[in-house]
């Protein structure tokens, strides 16, 4: 297996707080990578920084070998960054499949002038459509985005990033919000969608569901990465037991 | 139709494309502009520089809409990094800018303005045909960039930009195009101007008419092409056809700016569409009920 996205020393300060710091993995192409840790660990703000959203104070990012440390947030989605959002952001004066569609049609928007002059949207509504089908949620396409339910539109970010032809889906807590059973749906799609080659990094509180899905675990406390391997290995770490249930107190047990 | 009439359907038709064009700015692409008029005064000026020194009518024209669209991709790059409110305030600064400039250029004639603009020879009617067929044509455009993929990724960036960004569109490069295009309507509109009054004061592109033009383009609803060409029609005949709004003005356009925005925050368009959608709706449970 071959290195697809190289992250490398990253630290991100909000004014004098630390969320990252110094902070590295890779992400082997085709692999399903769970990135957990407790509440404010930095995950999502780890996300943003790989995608350039934020600006990190120090960063080293290679997505296929290429250096996009300094590449603008669009170009880097160009290039195969994926992401979607914890909270959900539908564009809100489109439709749930417009919503795919724009994504779908991200060659047409490369370019202004090719942009101004292309109407024809009916190839990738199509498109977008087979993406809708595949999480799910394609009874809904027609239908303004607003007032769906968090189930609708956790699934439409889903969809909407695989609508880039992405090399790498970054997802964040996906399934937070959603019931059991859709959870579980869900994460099967996302496997399976894996199963199919593409590489996919997912932040997630569901522990049922990331030891069921994920191949390998990167565990996040407090801005620093205390674990990554296989989950077994990972889960019995005492350093994450700590993490995730407290520090141990030597009379706790009494 | 007697004198007053076509030019009053003259100054209809100039306030359609000036006002079509600050809705690609604000309504199709989301970004507040409270400086319109400046845009239509640099358009209005240098047409009527060049028409003083014998320059053809297209050619000034056509000098004015780049003049315009080259001063606002200037502005439009340096508001990229502000947004909402802030952007507000900037473009209204440009406003003021633009009009403290004017006042104390000799040559732009200062505050006596310009005077002795040669016609466009195309006599009252002509002209009036020429501007009303260059609305129609400012119609045509705005309507197919909403339909186009440029027009599909403006509403992604009057969305979320964030977002936007993260679905790969280049919101700078939008911004700068929605920029560009809607001040060099707003030049063409200037040129126009120019040769229908023949005669130019710096108060006619004041902090005034852009508030002015930007109520047409709120009240027509805020992105729709025909509502904010009725509202336009409206705003502009109004003053005219009751004489006394004419002197609460600012008052009268204050008034619905604050109405509209407060109770129908989508303008006429959106109005319509309720109303649509209510009888649609009723016709159906009727249909139901049969």
């Amino acid at each position: 297996m071959h290195m697809i996205l190289d992250i490398q020393h990253v630290s991100v300060r909000f004014g004098g707080v630390v969320a990252l710091d110094d902070v590295s993995f890779e992400v082997n192409k085709g692999e399903f990578l769970c990135l957990i840790g407790p509440n404010g660990a930095g995950k999502t703000t780890l996300m943003r920084a790989v995608t350039g959203v934020i600006k990190p104070q120090a960063a080293k990012v290679r997505l296929a070998g290429k250096d996009i440390s300094h590449l603008p947030t669009h170009k880097r989605a160009r290039l195969g960054l994926a992401l979607t959002h914890q909270i959900v952001r539908p564009f809100q004066s489109m439709t749930v499949l417009d919503n795919v569609a724009l994504a779908a049609g991200h060659r047409r928007i490369a370019r202004i002038l090719p942009a101004m002059l292309a109407v024809d949207r009916s190839v990738e509504r199509q498109r977008a459509l087979k993406y809708l089908k595949l999480v799910g949620i394609d009874a809904v396409a027609p239908k303004s985005v607003v007032g769906q339910p968090l189930g609708v539109t956790k699934r439409l970010e889903v969809a909407r990033a695989l609508a880039l032809e992405p090399e790498i889906l970054l997802l964040d807590e996906p399934l937070a919000g959603l019931n059991s059973i859709e959870a579980a749906r869900l994460a099967d799609t996302v496997a399976d969608i894996n199963r199919e080659g593409l590489t996919v990094v997912m932040i997630e509180h569901n522990l049922g569901e990331v030891l069921r899905v994920a191949q390998r675990l990167v565990v996040l406390d407090n801005g620093r990465k205390i674990a990554d391997g296989q989950p077994d290995a990972v889960m019995r770490n005492p350093t994450v037991r700590a993490a995730y249930v407290g520090k141990e107190q030597p009379h706790a047990a009494a | 139709m007697g004198i007053y009439e076509i030019s009053l359907a003259t100054v209809v038709g100039i306030n359609i494309i000036l006002a079509l064009g600050l809705n690609m700015i604000s309504g199709f692409c989301g970004q507040i502009s409270l400086g319109h008029a400046a845009f239509y005064g640099v358009g209005a000026y240098t047409c009527a520089l060049l028409a003083k020194n014998g320059t053809p009518f297209a050619a000034a024209i056509g000098a004015g809409m780049l003049a315009a669209g080259i001063v606002g991709l200037v502005v439009g790059l340096a508001s990229l990094r502000v947004r909402h409110d802030f952007l507000a305030i900037t473009t209204m600064g440009v406003g003021f800018l633009f009009l403290g400039i004017v006042r104390q250029q000799e040559i732009l004639g200062g505050e006596l303005g310009i005077s002795g603009i040669p016609s466009s020879g195309f006599g009252k009617i002509g002209y009036l045909v020429m501007v009303l067929a260059l609305a129609a044509l400012t119609t045509v455009f705005s309507l197919w960039i909403k339909r186009s993929w440029m027009g599909f990724a403006f509403d992604a960036v009057a969305d979320d930009e964030d977002t936007a960004r993260v679905v790969t569109v280049d919101v700078s490069a939008y911004k700068l195009a929605a920029f560009a295009m809607g001040t060099a309507m707003a030049g063409v509109a200037g040129g126009l101007y120019t040769y229908f009054a023949r005669f130019l004061m710096p108060d006619d592109f004041g902090f005034i008419t852009s508030i002015t033009v930007l109520s047409m383009v709120a009240v027509g609803g805020i992105g729709s092409v025909f509502g904010v060409i009725v509202a336009t029609v409206i705003l502009t005949l109004m003053p005219e056809f009751f004489r006394f709004i004419s002197d609460y003005k600012l008052l009268v356009y204050g008034a619905l700016l604050f109405a509209v925005m407060r109770f129908a925050p989508e303008g006429l368009a959106g109005l319509a569409g309720r109303v649509f959608a209510r009888t649609k709706r009723k016709a159906r449970l009727e249909d139901e009920a049969t």
